[in-house]
């Protein structure tokens, strides 16, 4: 059997059905192998960006390691915006990249690039494989790396003429996993989870504060059940959406730069905070030294390298949410909580609810307000659909008003904010997830970034729907300068740009263009029910600013809360 | 301050590079940096000395630790370790000066390992303290060159650093 099929076979051992990718020079025997490999479907993208940030859309949607493929040089280049973003969002993908022959590394050679060196601070972990003989055990480790303990991208750089050699291949024959410097805990010290319980107890004023790590380790359940019995308010981060319903009654909504008020003001006043699988980042943070000033810390994190790395915490827990939370429940049960021990806290937070809600702006005049739009999207689907989002102010919109109710439904590039993520990372959800409603809510600008995947979309039957948030600029950005640059508009305008509605209809796709409120529900259903990929064009009121907003570096005081 | 920290490292191509990116990457300055085997030929043994503040050093401890080729890592404390650096050193030695720097040489028990007409190369381990004050008692004969291998270190008592 040749290498480049042991290849494919040892992805299939591992549960691969799907890969993601590009052709090239150095990857044409993989090509080759693919053209007759059962069991193994291969979307082809219209741009390595694509096929990797389908892998991370198909990896998020569907809990399994995405896989993308790419060739040497350009090809790998290519991949590298996608397997950043995965790294800061801890999604397991692995990036096969095709390298020149053995003989012709590092001697500037057609098409060489360092992939390796490259991406050796945005991986997980990384392999260049230099025999025949690793092609087994490296894949088994790669898998093995990228979706066990804080999940991430693992990169294997293998050069074509490995890929051409022949060699023994025996499905049995699993090769055993060495890793001796690999060894995630999973279980938390239980001495700290007793101490967590005792001190969540003994609070009057506590928060949960849920991250991506409860929908990676699949604890929405733990966490529920912990939050109802422990009568404890939630917030969640842009990756932590749909971890705990956001329309339950404890649910206060997604924290931080763009978060709610009420989420940002209890967390604000809280004496206990219960964070768990998040990362602290500067964009919920804000200024550090007057973040939570009052807050004793319990964090739970897989990764021990995020324990007071932002924030100096109290009780840290090193261990899988799932796991840690579960035993956490029986410890606090043992404390006999009763439900009415922070009656004046949940007092003030259904206050703070009451008289800072989220607005949504009605159509004025005939413009369609962008929140009202998503409002309207989450209406139409019943707040069931997996939605991606792109980066800028459609991507807050649509945290704040598209609740979500479940995990892996809301899929958004958070840690790098990548413009152009969402499309190819909706094609990715829709194949990892048959017969879902998958809609990408774009703005004009990011769309542009990666639409050719429209070919994708078109041929693999993948029907997503793009709804662009069209406001003829580069939103996030406008506002900014807006707010923080006196009005003065540097190259954010955008209104040159393609007739969306022809342009999907160029590559086979449905396009509709809403520019009056009255039109959008109906539209919208249209668009959705139908068997085809759709770009909507929704023309949204151009200069509309995102709110509420604490600015960069800011704190709970500084808040915008709305349009002034 | 100044750390001490010794990584036991996978003796694999490409570790080097994974640690010290981690260092550059937070614009970490490593003092200095010694690898080989250990007893274990599929092991190796990396000694980091860094001048850096406590919680940057735990904080890339933690970064280290999370790269798959690192097995362990201690945050060797002075009192518990030996520590030691090897210096080669040339210097000027004419007629009149030669005997007073083999003089040096025995007092700080260094060893003569090669002698011209003009200079006298010596070897010197000890530790850097010890390392310093020897090159600076030389430093009135005229260096030619110095080498310093930077810091090794081995925790004391039964048990491996
Ligand atoms: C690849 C990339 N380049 C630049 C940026 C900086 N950026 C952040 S938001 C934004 C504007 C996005 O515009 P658009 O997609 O139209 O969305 P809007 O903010 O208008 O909703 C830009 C340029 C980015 N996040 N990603």
């Amino acid at each position: 059997m040749k290498a480049a099929r042991v290849i494919l076979e040892a992805l299939k051992r591992e549960g691969v059905d799907t890969i993601f990718g590009f052709p090239g020079g150095s990857v044409i025997p993989l090509y080759d192998a693919l053209y007759d490999c059962p069991g193994i479907t291969h979307i082809l993208a219209r741009h390595e960006q694509g096929a990797g940030h389908a892998a991370d859309g198909y990896a998020r949607a569907s809990g399994k390691v995405g896989v993308c493929i790419a060739t040497s040089g350009p090809g790998a280049t290519n991949l590298v915006t996608p397997i950043a973003n995965a790294y800061m969002d801890s999604v397991p993908m692995v990036a096969i990249t095709g390298q020149v022959s053995r003989h012709l590394i590092g001697l500037d050679s057609f098409q060489e690039a360092d992939v390796t060196g490259i991406t050796l601070p945005i991986v997980k972990h990384s392999y260049l494989i230099t025999s025949k003989d690793d092609i087994t055990r490296t894949i088994r480790e790669a898998f093995h790396i990228a979706s066990t303990g804080r999940p991430g991208p693992v990169v294997i750089d293998i050069p074509v003429d490995i890929m051409k050699e022949d060699m023994e291949f025996d499905p049995d024959d699993v090769p055993p996993l060495h890793l001796p410097g690999y060894k995630p805990t999973v279980k938390g010290h239980m001495k700290q989870i007793r101490e967590a319980a005792r001190v969540i107890a003994a609070a009057e004023r506590p928060v949960i504060y849920a991250g991506g790590g409860i929908i990676i380790s699949g604890a929405s359940q733990e966490l529920r059940e912990m939050a109802l019995y422990g009568h404890i308010p939630v917030v969640n981060t842009l990756t932590g959406k749909g971890g705990f319903p956001e329309d339950h009654e404890l649910s206060m909504g997604m924290v931080g730069m763009h978060g709610t008020p009420y989420a940002n003001y209890a967390l604000s006043q809280a004496d206990v905070i219960f964070a768990v699988g998040v990362r602290f980042d500067d964009r919920v943070t804000g200024k550090l030294d007057a973040f939570a000033p009052h807050a004793t810390f319990i964090h739970v994190d897989v990764d021990p390298a995020e324990i007071s790395k932002n924030v100096a915490i109290d009780v840290p827990i090193v261990g899988d949410a799932k796991w840690v939370l579960g035993e956490l429940i029986t410890e606090l049960r043992k404390l006999e909580l009763s439900p009415d021990r922070h009656l004046p806290w949940m007092e003030q937070v259904e206050s703070w609810k009451r008289d800072h809600p989220l607005i949504v702006r009605e159509p004025d005049n005939g413009e369609i307000m962008p929140e009202w739009a998503i409002h309207k999207i989450w209406q139409v689907t019943n707040g069931d659909a997996i939605v991606c989002t792109e980066v800028g102010q459609h991507q807050m919109w649509a945290a704040q008003h598209y609740l979500c109710r479940h995990p892996r439904q809301f899929i958004s590039s958070a840690g790098l904010g990548t413009m152009g993520f969402g499309f190819p990372a909706s094609i990715g959800a829709q194949v990892g997830s048959p017969g879902r409603l998958v809609i990408d809510i774009a703005g004009d600008g990011s769309f542009q970034m990666t639409l050719q995947e429209l070919a994708t979309a078109v041929q693999f039957r993948l029907p997503v729907k793009v709804c662009i948030m069209n406001n003829q600029w580069l939103g996030m950005v406008r506002q900014w300068q807006e707010l923080f640059w006196n009005s003065r508009y540097s190259q954010t305008c955008i209104e040159c740009q393609p007739d969306f509605v022809k342009l999907a209809e160029a590559y086979g796709a449905e396009g509709y263009r809403v520019s009056r409120p009255e039109d959008l529900e109906e539209t919208l259903r249209i668009a959705f029910a139908s068997p085809a990929p759709a770009v909507i064009d929704i023309r949204v009121k151009q200069e509309a600013n995102v709110y509420p907003m604490i600015p960069a570096g800011g704190t709970v005081h500084d808040m915008m809360e709305r349009e002034l | 301050m100044k750390h001490t920290l010794s990584v036991l490292v996978e003796n694999k191509p490409g570790v080097l590079t994974r640690v010290a990116g981690l260092f550059a990457r937070r614009g970490f300055n490593i003092d200095s940096l010694v690898v080989a085997e250990t007893e274990k030929p599929e092991l190796s043994r990396m000694t980091i000395a860094v001048d850096e503040q406590d919680q940057n050093v735990e904080q890339v401890t933690k970064q280290l630790h999370k790269l798959i080729n690192v097995l362990k890592i201690t945050d060797l404390d002075p009192a518990g370790s030996v520590e030691r650096e090897l210096l080669l050193i040339k210097v000027k030695a004419s007629g009149q000066t030669r005997g007073e720097i083999m003089q040096m040489v025995e007092i700080f028990g260094a060893r003569i390992v090669d002698v011209t007409a003009e200079v006298l190369l010596i070897e010197m381990t000890g530790p850097r303290e010890k390392v310093g004050a020897f090159i600076d008692v030389l430093a009135p004969f005229g260096i030619v060159e110095q080498m310093r291998t930077g810091r090794l270190a081995m925790s004391r008592g039964r048990k491996a650093t």
